[in-house]
């Protein structure tokens, strides 16, 4: 057992007497209390548990706490600043999105990395970046209609 | 907890609560009264209420309670009954209620309701049904809350009802113009008598302000957010983290285990083994493992080993047992079900007989919130959190099976992260129950993906052997099926494997037989998003496809003259099926597509229609299959009548849902079973749709008067059917059996 310290959504955490193994996404959930994060297969499939990693999405089911250890993180909790939603929830939420909502935050995990790196994203572009992520009430239409919203959104509006 | 009731109906009888300012009315059924007026305090205590009344009054042919209150800081709290676990009705249902009432939506704040079997009679998410049973009684609420809103503004202008007008949440006197709003006017309403229900004038669809728009759900915001919202994000003080380990193979029982290994490893609390209650399907014998954290528990879960007896257990073999059901299937016999006309007869008159067999594996569930429950017993009160479509049934379960005083139980409702069927079933909140009791201590049990897919209640597979006849008129003369299904005993068929008495096409085929035979199969099964028909919408649809190829007629046409009848026939779904309905979802359907129009090499449209849940819905799939047959899906075209649209988005939305749940399911879902345990264990082997394979979905729906029916279910039926019926207009390729892998399909 380590004492580990992780950057959080730009807040310094300290995990006290915690197994290095354990996956961050437990870390996350249990230690934490950062429950936004998701719990789907465990084994890196479904994409629930995306999260960023120094700045990449990684499937934080399957990455050791120890591994994030100094390292920067951003959770589903940390993607709004001041309240504000960034484009891409905004879009979720204008255009419906959500089904049961269980995978939501995963796929707008996804989706902001893929913006981030793709102001202007074609739909393989889209479906390239959103293929780890499982929606099991079947969103896809909707999702790749709002990744395109919002990437117009953050580019101004312009088409 | 609710008391029993010991009134009998009183209209107008009304109950005042002291404190704030609001017009509380509780809808509540016959003689339930009592339960009502005690269960009003929970609404008033959230909107500090002033005047409060829970007034009673009947809904007639009604099972359900509606809860509204108006405060006078200008909000309307709407209490929304039933279990949203991802088809929309904690948005929907206050929708109605706010319709009716004339209330802007942007001030309805929405609460999950208690659960309260004795208030509420139906909390229950299934069967497509809570939009269908709630839609008079929802509305009512709505409109008794607004005439007694108008008759205390008349009141006070001193002019009559007639001459007010109520609308965005304001009453207005139409001789001098001043308007109230309902706020200002709620206390005074609350102190009138609540109107009968003969005295209240429901909108007409025409007349809808707020029903069939856009209305995104009430907890986006909190989803996109990350906020806890779901069963497995409850947190509580002192919580504790629990696994559950039962037998893969289904009813073993346990002889021995390594629980003194278990209890010492880091972050373990507590381990123990649960003696199985109630039959296997409900308690199973299994080992609890309670720790610190949800991965202290997954981690002692690896290193538990468990001797198990397995005497008792199934030993199904799915594989073998589909392979034998095929020969079954073909070979005649089986109880005959139904037998109208003579189909034997007319078989042998036919001038064109087609015959094929028809097939489709189990599968699971698979919501992506694994099974989980928490629960806290203190005080002689016992809390639980779970993600259930059937909070009630729940509750009386682990009421029964641990002896537990009803009184004492609160379930709280909480969003589910899917369900599909699944959480129709309380296995997991009758383990988590057991947990408590034994560890004393609130524990989270939260079940591992290999759980889920090992103790689901599934899809029982089916194999249906089919024969058609068709006379020189190129009319569907006869019809005869030979299913073979599932049995636990040997006498009856599994649960959701029986087949359904009203299924199409009987009664628009004169002659008409079908036979079925058992097989022994004892892993449970259970409902799966539009159980039965889910599955039979792909044979029926693919059978009468080749039947109107033998024909030579247009399959668009050979349904038509199918459905040409205009007499209704009765259904296992309430309503009856009125084919005139049918027609109109496939012509509109085939009108979208582009149906007739010539189609480029290799691509084809594929019809199909089915009826479940009260729903018409007619799809278009438009397929292209490329070498190595690989398919493309371009875009599916679905027409739905259920009646007035509530919310358009989700309409929308879970339309899409249900197309695109059955594509990933017949693409390559299919689960094997050797020696009564399941084999597939995760997403790996089970291999769900995902976004590079979803199609283009047109989702329509007609405008109609008819009573509106729920969404969660009927879209799913059709489209395997359609697929398969575009494949074979693409490539001449006819596929009988799923999932498309078998035959060496792969999605494009």
């Amino acid at each position: 057992m380590t004492e580990i310290t992780l950057n959080v959504n730009g807040e310094s955490k300290t995990l006290k007497d915690v197994d290095p193994e354990m996956p961050l996404l437990w870390a996350l959930r249990d230690e934490l209390n950062l429950v936004g994060t998701k719990y789907g297969c465990g084994i890196a499939q479904c994409g629930a548990c995306t999260v960023h990693f120094e700045g990449s999405p990684v499937r934080s089911c399957s990455l050791p706490v120890s591994a994030a250890a100094g390292k920067n993180i951003t959770t589903v909790e940390g993607l709004a600043k001041d309240e504000q939603l960034n484009a891409l929830q905004q879009a979720w939420v204008d255009m419906d999105v959500p089904q049961c909502g269980y995978c939501q935050a995963g796929q707008l995990m996804s989706a902001t990395a893929l913006l981030e790196k793709n102001s202007n994203p074609s739909d393989d572009d889209i479906d390239t970046a959103m293929a780890g992520n499982i929606c099991r009430c079947g969103t896809y239409v909707r999702i790749r209609a709002a990744i395109k919203q919002a990437a117009k959104a953050k580019r101004g509006g312009a088409a | 907890m609710s008391k029993q009731s010991t009134n009998t109906i009183n209209i107008n009888r009304r109950k005042f609560l002291g404190g704030g300012s609001a017009l509380v009315l509780g809808f509540t059924v016959g003689c339930k009264q009592e339960a009502s007026q005690s269960a009003a305090v929970t609404p008033i205590e959230n909107v500090s209420a002033e005047v409060a009344s829970g007034a009673s009054m009947p809904l007639q042919s009604s099972t359900f309670n509606a809860w509204l209150s108006i405060s006078n800081n200008g909000t309307a709290t709407i209490l929304a009954s039933n279990p949203e676990i991802g088809q929309g009705v904690k948005t929907a249902l206050p929708m109605i209620v706010a319709e009716e009432l004339d209330f802007p939506w942007e001030k309805v704040i929405v609460k999950q309701a208690p659960v309260d079997p004795v208030v509420y009679e139906r909390q229950v998410a299934g069967g497509s049904y809570s939009v269908r049973s709630l839609w008079d009684p929802l509305r009512q609420a709505g409109a008794t809350a607004r005439a007694m809103l108008v008759k205390a503004a008349a009141d006070g202008w001193g002019i009559n009802v007639d001459d007010c007008a109520a609308s965005n949440g304001m009453v207005s006197n139409s001789i001098t113009g001043d308007s109230l709003d309902y706020g200002t006017l709620a206390g005074k309403a609350a102190k009138l008598p609540v109107p009968e229900i003969e005295s209240l004038t429901l909108k007409a669809t025409a007349d809808y302000g707020l029903l069939g728009q856009r209305i995104s759900g009430v907890d986006n915001q909190a989803i996109v957010t990350g906020q806890p919202l779901f069963g497995i994000d409850t947190t509580l003080d002192n919580l504790h983290y629990a696994t559950y380990s039962s037998c893969p193979n289904i009813g073993g029982t346990i002889v021995n285990t390594n629980l003194e290994h278990i209890k010492k490893l880091k972050g373990v609390v507590q381990a123990f083994i649960v003696k199985g209650k109630g039959g296997y399907s409900e308690l199973r014998d299994g080992v609890a493992i309670v720790a610190n954290s949800t991965w202290a528990t997954i981690s002692a879960k690896k290193q538990l080993e468990i001797e198990w007896d397995t005497t008792d257990a199934s030993t199904d073999d799915w594989s073998a047992m589909r392979d034998q059901a095929e020969q079954l299937a073909t070979a005649g016999g089986g109880e005959v079900l139904h037998n109208d006309g003579d189909a034997d007869a007319a078989l042998a008159a036919a001038k064109t007989k087609v015959s094929a067999t028809y097939s489709y594996p189990f599968v699971s569930h698979a919501p992506l919130e694994p099974q989980n429950c928490t629960v806290r017993i203190a005080d002689g009160k016992v809390d639980i959190w779970a993600p259930t479509q059937v909070p009630a049934r729940a509750m009386k379960s682990a009421a029964e099976m641990f002896d537990l005083d009803p009184a004492s139980i609160t379930v709280h409702q909480i969003r589910a992260g899917g369900g599909f069927g699944r959480r129709l079933y309380n296995d997991y909140f009758l383990e988590a129950v057991a947990i408590a009791l034994e560890a004393k201590v609130p524990v989270k049990l939260t079940w591992t993906r290999e759980d889920d897919m090992a103790h689901d209640y599934y899809r029982p597979g089916g194999t249906h052997g089919l024969q058609a006849g068709i006379d020189n008129q190129g009319k569907l003369t006869a019809w005869k099926n030979h299913y073979v299904t599932y049995s636990e005993d040997g006498k009856e068929a599994v649960r959701w494997g029986a087949y359904m008495e009203s299924t199409f096409p009987r009664q628009l085929v004169e002659n008409y037989q079908i036979n079925q035979t058992l097989q022994l199969q004892t892993i449970p099964t259970g409902a799966w998003r539009a159980p039965i028909s889910c599955a039979f919408g792909f044979v029926i649809n693919g059978f009468i496809n080749e039947v109107s190829t033998a024909a030579g007629i247009d399959h668009r046409d050979f349904m038509l003259e199918l459905l040409a009848q205009d007499d209704e026939i009765p259904s296992i779904f309430g309503d009856a099926f009125v084919p005139a309905r049918a027609r109109e979802t496939i012509i509109e359907v085939c009108k979208r597509a582009g149906w007739g129009k010539q189609q480029a090499d290799n691509r084809g449209l594929g019809l199909a229609f089915y009826f479940s849940h009260n729903a018409y819905v007619a799809e278009v799939a438009d397929v292209e299959v490329l070498a190595g047959n690989k398919i493309k899906l371009h875009k599916v075209y679905a027409v739905t009548d259920v009646g007035p649209i509530v919310n358009m988005s989700m309409a929308e939305n879970i339309c899409q849902g249900g197309i695109i749940d059955g594509i990933s399911t017949m693409a390559r879902l299919e689960l094997d079973a050797k020696a009564g345990a399941v084999i597939e264990s995760n997403f790996d082997q089970y291999q769900m749709l995902r976004m590079p394979e979803a199609p283009e979905i047109d989702a329509h729906f007609l405008q109609t008067d008819n009573v509106p029916s729920g969404l969660g279910e009927p879209t799913l039926p059709p489209i395997a059917g359609a697929v398969v019926n575009a494949i074979y207009a693409a490539s001449g390729k006819r596929v009988r059996e799923l999932p498309l892998s078998r035959a060496g399909f792969t999605l494009a």
